[in-house]
């Protein structure tokens, strides 16, 4: 399968990058690892004018501790992310859940940034963002903003991004404290689309739950931060009765579609089961932090 | 446009469309056509190729994109007549029935041998799940990656400091 025919640049630096965005955005298709986007070319859903590689940007692949945050470069791969110290220290959740991403040979070129800039809800990175709180870095010529992630999926395989902005690194908050999350995804076999998955992430202050954030993926038009379950976790103690209620308000939060991968009634179910799990396993990771 | 990458050893350059991807190049520019096409939609890893040493899919990427970098295909697997470790491994073992998933599972072994050099079954599997063998002949080919591993650790220690690969001889013997 050939995608149909596009123009192909490949600035080296993100100056270069910005300017042929601020001329031809709404036309091109900005590219990173290729992973989700080549397939959609090939299928041709997309059919860009232009296709603006990235990848030969300089120093847009670090993995780096900042202040209170770690950023990830645009170019940060998967499988970078799996094996990386600083997010091992600072988010051990994101090498959980890169692991479920895809399989081992796409997650060698697919990024982080890629992936979610691609949207599809069914994309676990979102869930990962929206519970640990990540913030989305885009430039364009005019400058830079900072969008939060519940701010910046829209809808099915669309962001808040405009056409002439590129993402140049998403900020995850360093754990502080007792933290701790977990990624549990049901997939029919490696490589899969979920069936439905959950992110979760715990931050203790005693006996209770200081803060709380839960990610769904593919059981909406997005992904979906379950609010109304974190608030409800906010300031209690873990017991098995507040996790299983929490558990039911994110499971209410979300909302599959029937599919080949199962009933919206058994998806809903699978994101109420996860989420217990989930926290309970954030929970005793929490404490054990520190201990 | 115009792309220039190292294949197997030598540069190579071609003139291709910005759409065209790295498996149809090295198929059809270059004549290399033990990189197979399988489902072409990035699911069933018969494509694979090494990139800078690391497993990729070539139906899913571009050629364009593999400018200046290094790719190995099955084809660079052998050292003149002699057999890699993982080829002569997949031999011994019978690592294949059909065969069509073979090269990408022997780049895959070569990969995760070059990191890691005495992998367990787990990490075996781990690193082939990207992999589907049509004939679903999984066993052998874990075998025949442990098969490839222990080859490499005794070559290594009869010829210290000779690469690995380059001492074993054929596999036929």
């Amino acid at each position: 399968m050939f995608p149909a025919a596009f123009d192909y640049r490949a600035p080296t630096s993100l100056d270069e990058a910005l300017s042929i965005l601020k001329q031809h955005g709404d036309e091109a298709k900005v590219m990173a690892g290729g992973q989700s986007l080549i397939p959609l070319l090939k299928l041709r859903f997309s059919r860009p004018e232009l296709v603006v590689d990235i990848a030969r940007i300089p120093d847009m692949n670090a993995i780096k501790r900042d202040d209170g945050h770690v950023a990830i470069g645009a170019l940060a791969r998967h499988v970078d992310i799996e094996h990386s110290k600083e997010l091992a220290a600072a988010a051990p959740m994101m090498l959980e859940a890169a692991r479920w991403i895809a399989d081992p040979l796409v997650r060698n070129r697919g990024t982080l940034v890629g992936s979610i800039c691609h949207a599809d809800p069914a994309g676990d990175w979102g869930s990962v963002l929206l519970a640990l709180g990540g913030d989305v870095v885009a430039r364009s010529e005019s400058g830079e903003r900072v969008i939060h992630a519940p701010d910046f999926f829209k809808g099915p395989f669309e962001t808040a991004l405009k056409p002439d902005e590129v993402v140049t690194e998403v900020r995850i908050p360093a754990a502080a404290g007792h933290s701790g999350g977990a990624y549990l995804k049901l997939e029919r076999r490696v490589g899969d689309f979920a069936t439905a998955a959950v992110a979760v992430q715990v931050m203790l202050e005693g006996d209770r739950i200081e803060t709380a954030g839960i990610g769904l993926t593919a059981v909406g038009p997005h992904n979906i931060k379950a609010t109304h379950a974190e608030q409800h976790l906010r300031g209690k103690a873990p017991t098995d009765e507040v996790i299983a209620e929490a558990a039911r308000m994110a499971a209410d939060a979300a909302e599959p579609k029937d599919d080949v991968r199962g009933s919206a009634a058994y998806k809903k179910d699978v994101v109420r089961v996860f989420v217990q799990r989930g926290l309970k396993s954030a929970v005793a990771r929490a404490k054990e932090v520190g201990a | 446009m115009k792309v220039t990458m190292n294949v197997n050893g030598a540069a190579r350059t071609g003139d291709v469309e910005p759409r065209v991807l790295l498996v149809d190049f090295l198929r059809t520019n270059l004549r290399l056509t033990g990189t197979h096409i399988g489902c072409d939609t990035s699911s069933c890893g018969v494509c694979t190729v090494l990139v800078d040493g690391e497993p990729v899919k070539s139906c899913t990427m571009l050629a364009v994109q593999a400018t200046d970098r290094s790719i190995t295909t099955v084809e660079g697997l052998a050292q003149g007549a002699n057999l890699s470790a993982i080829q002569a491994g997949f031999h011994e073992e019978h690592g294949l029935q059909c065969g069509f998933c073979t090269p990408g599972m022997m780049l895959v072994g070569t990969s995760l041998l070059d990191r890691n050099p005495n992998p367990t079954e787990e990490e075996i599997r781990w690193a082939i799940s990207g992999n589907i063998c049509r004939c679903t002949g999984y066993m052998n080919i874990v075998k025949a990656i442990q098969h490839a591993a222990k080859a490499r650790a005794a070559a290594a220690a009869d010829k210290p400091g000779v690469p690995a690969a380059a001492g074993v001889a054929g596999g036929g013997e």
